[in-house]
């Protein structure tokens, strides 16, 4: 394994902190997306949000609600595909639909499709009424997006997922909730995109997607051009924290130890 | 007991028989005439027309009435409008040509993301589609259960879904400025649910995690017929399980049909989990009409006794051959 002296531990007897991968990276930079949120419930889909949610209470937002995928509120720390060991709440989908309309949940989603303005698309590709791909539906994700806030988390990003116009608003973005009315946006809030090569927001003045930050070993250059809009990119573009000493050995050991998270991204 | 107190002894004319009277005059004997409703899936499905709107319970691949669903697909139904949270129970549907509309929020076999009959059905247009938020098929369904014509709602707002279905209103609510969605009610025929439990009389019960939406399925349809995994004589019910289980009542249900496994391939914790192995075997068939063919014949092409059989053998058979 590759290893990096940390500075300051060296002297005081070598202590290596390995150099985190590509995915444990976007592990922790999803778990900042809950940064702050204090007593909600993080609703993660994919294995490395599952994995940034967990280690987020595990760490600096203790107070998170997370279920076990199903409809139990689970608490402490367990692993991916395995089972919390004390349930504190009941959380069947019904429960959750009332949580949502309470805005008392975080939920990160998969788009198929995102545009500038943070609409997604998990619907259809092409159109509608006869579509080239037919996804999943919409599922929760009109509700979710004007009830609560809400990231994403895109896997693999490429120009055909980071489009100029989404097929089908599924969750919708800073323009169409604003033009739906007070109804539509007065709960509407999307904080980040995490991608596997860099972190998103919309912190601009016409709430138009924003590069945050690019994972380490990512350059702009590389982002633009998997991106099939113009992203707004400020002068100096920082670097994506790396995950600390302690939240490696809570993904590898605690969170992860089976090593799902490679195979959601590849080194 | 609290029962007991509640009834008096009396003594019919001239007999020393006791019969016990509840607080209604009605004895024992009566009580036992409360209605039976055990039928099979084929009486349930001889009660089905084409063209009818019916509501599936459960969720993605669990806890669904597929054996009621089979045998739907043996019948002649079709022009059906289907309204579920999506899962297998849509795929066979779609598969046997039965579905004219299909309302949903999502069909998923939650293991596998994406439902190849649902692909196929939706990429060459055979269907028409009303593609609803999932909270928004709840609404639908509540509004009905409540025979309210709509439940306001933010979800949906600037969302396609009101550019995909047009007939979708938005209401202004009369207490302030915000302009909300309203939700037309669901309202089904009939309703086709499966649970874990239940008594002859259609108290149902669900020993799982979640009851999913099944209650409020049943009480927006006409008429709603129930599986189960176990018909039990109703003090067993609360015998060994909380009465919160409960969910369903008799009043909600027309019908009940024993139907052990009814629910394979999905999942009906905790009897089984859903069928991992058989549902890649659906799936992968699925996305290739030679095989659909090929699968049809070993598995569908029966009675439920024959499906249950060769699911059987097909995995003795995977197990020897791996």
């Amino acid at each position: 394994m590759t290893g990096r002296l940390v500075a300051g531990d060296s002297a005081a007897g070598g202590s290596v902190v390995p150099v985190a991968t590509r995915a444990e990276v976007c592990a922790v930079a999803c778990a900042e997306a809950w940064r702050g949120d204090g007593e909600i419930l993080a609703s993660p889909i994919g294995v490395i949000p599952t994995i940034g949610a967990r280690l987020a209470r595990a760490t600096f937002e203790p107070d998170l609600l997370l279920t076990d995928g199903e409809a139990m509120l689970g608490q402490g720390t367990w692993a991916i595909g395995g089972q919390p060991e004390v349930i504190e709440g009941w959380l069947p989908y019904r429960a959750i639909f009332v949580l949502i309309y309470n805005g008392t949940r975080h939920v990160m989603m998969i788009p198929s499709q995102i545009d500038p303005h943070g609409n997604v698309n998990i619907s259809a590709i092409g159109d509608f009424s006869r579509p080239r791909a037919a996804l999943l539906g919409v599922r929760g994700a009109p509700g979710n997006t004007v009830n609560h806030p809400t990231s994403y988390w895109v896997p693999r990003h490429t120009a055909r997922i980071f489009v100029a116009r989404v097929d089908m608003v599924s969750g919708v973005g800073y323009d169409r909730a604003a033009r739906a009315g007070v109804a539509a946006s007065r709960y509407h809030e999307l904080r980040r995109v995490v991608s596997n090569l860099g972190v998103f927001d919309f912190a601009s003045p016409d709430r138009s997607m924003r590069l945050v930050s690019v994972h380490p070993g990512v350059a702009v250059d590389e982002v633009r051009a998997a991106t099939g809009f113009d992203l707004i990119v400020p002068a100096d573009v920082p670097q994506t924290r790396e995950p600390s000493a302690e939240e490696l050995a809570l993904i590898r050991s605690v969170i992860d130890p089976r090593g799902n998270r490679s195979a959601e991204v590849p080194q | 007991m609290a029962l007991a107190s509640r009834l008096s002894i009396v003594r019919p004319n001239g007999s020393n028989k006791r019969l016990l009277r509840d607080a209604h005059g009605r004895t024992r004997a009566e009580e036992a005439a409360v209605r039976q409703k055990l039928m099979t899936a084929e009486a349930v499905v001889a009660e089905l027309r084409s063209g009818m709107t019916i509501g599936i319970g459960g969720w993605g691949s669990r806890r669904k009435p597929m054996s009621l669903i089979r045998a739907i697909c043996r019948s002649d139904l079709t022009d059906l409008t289907i309204v579920s949270y999506g899962g297998p129970d849509v795929g066979l549907l779609l598969a046997a040509g039965r579905v004219r509309k299909l309302v949903y929020g999502f069909v998923s076999l939650d293991s596998i993301p994406l439902e190849p009959h649902f692909r196929a059905a939706r990429q060459s247009g055979a269907i028409e589609v009303a593609e609803y938020d999932e909270g928004m098929l709840h609404w639908g369904l509540y509004a009905a259960a409540c025979r309210l014509p709509f439940l306001p709602t933010r979800a949906g707002l600037g969302s396609d879904v009101l550019q995909v279905n047009p007939g979708l209103r938005t209401v202004r609510s009369p207490y302030d400025d915000e302009e909300l969605l309203a939700v037309p009610a669901l309202r089904l025929d009939a309703a086709l649910v499966h649970a874990s439990r239940a008594d002859p009389h259609g108290n149902a019960q669900f020993l799982g995690p979640d009851p999913y939406f099944d209650d409020l399925f049943c009480m927006a349809a006409d008429r709603a017929y129930l599986s189960c995994e176990k018909v039990v004589p109703t003090p067993e019910l609360t015998a060994s399980a909380p009465v919160q289980t409960l969910r369903i009542q008799r009043w909600m249900v027309a019908g009940v049909v024993e139907a052990p496994r009814g629910a394979h391939f999905t999942s009906c914790d905790p009897d089984y989990g859903r069928d991992e192995w058989f549902q890649r075997e659906y799936a992968n068939a699925a996305a290739d009409p030679a095989a659909w063919a090929v699968f049809r014949a070993s598995y569908l092409d029966h009675d439920e006794a024959g499906y249950h059989a060769a699911v059987a053998s097909g995995r003795a058979a995977a197990t020897a051959a791996s």
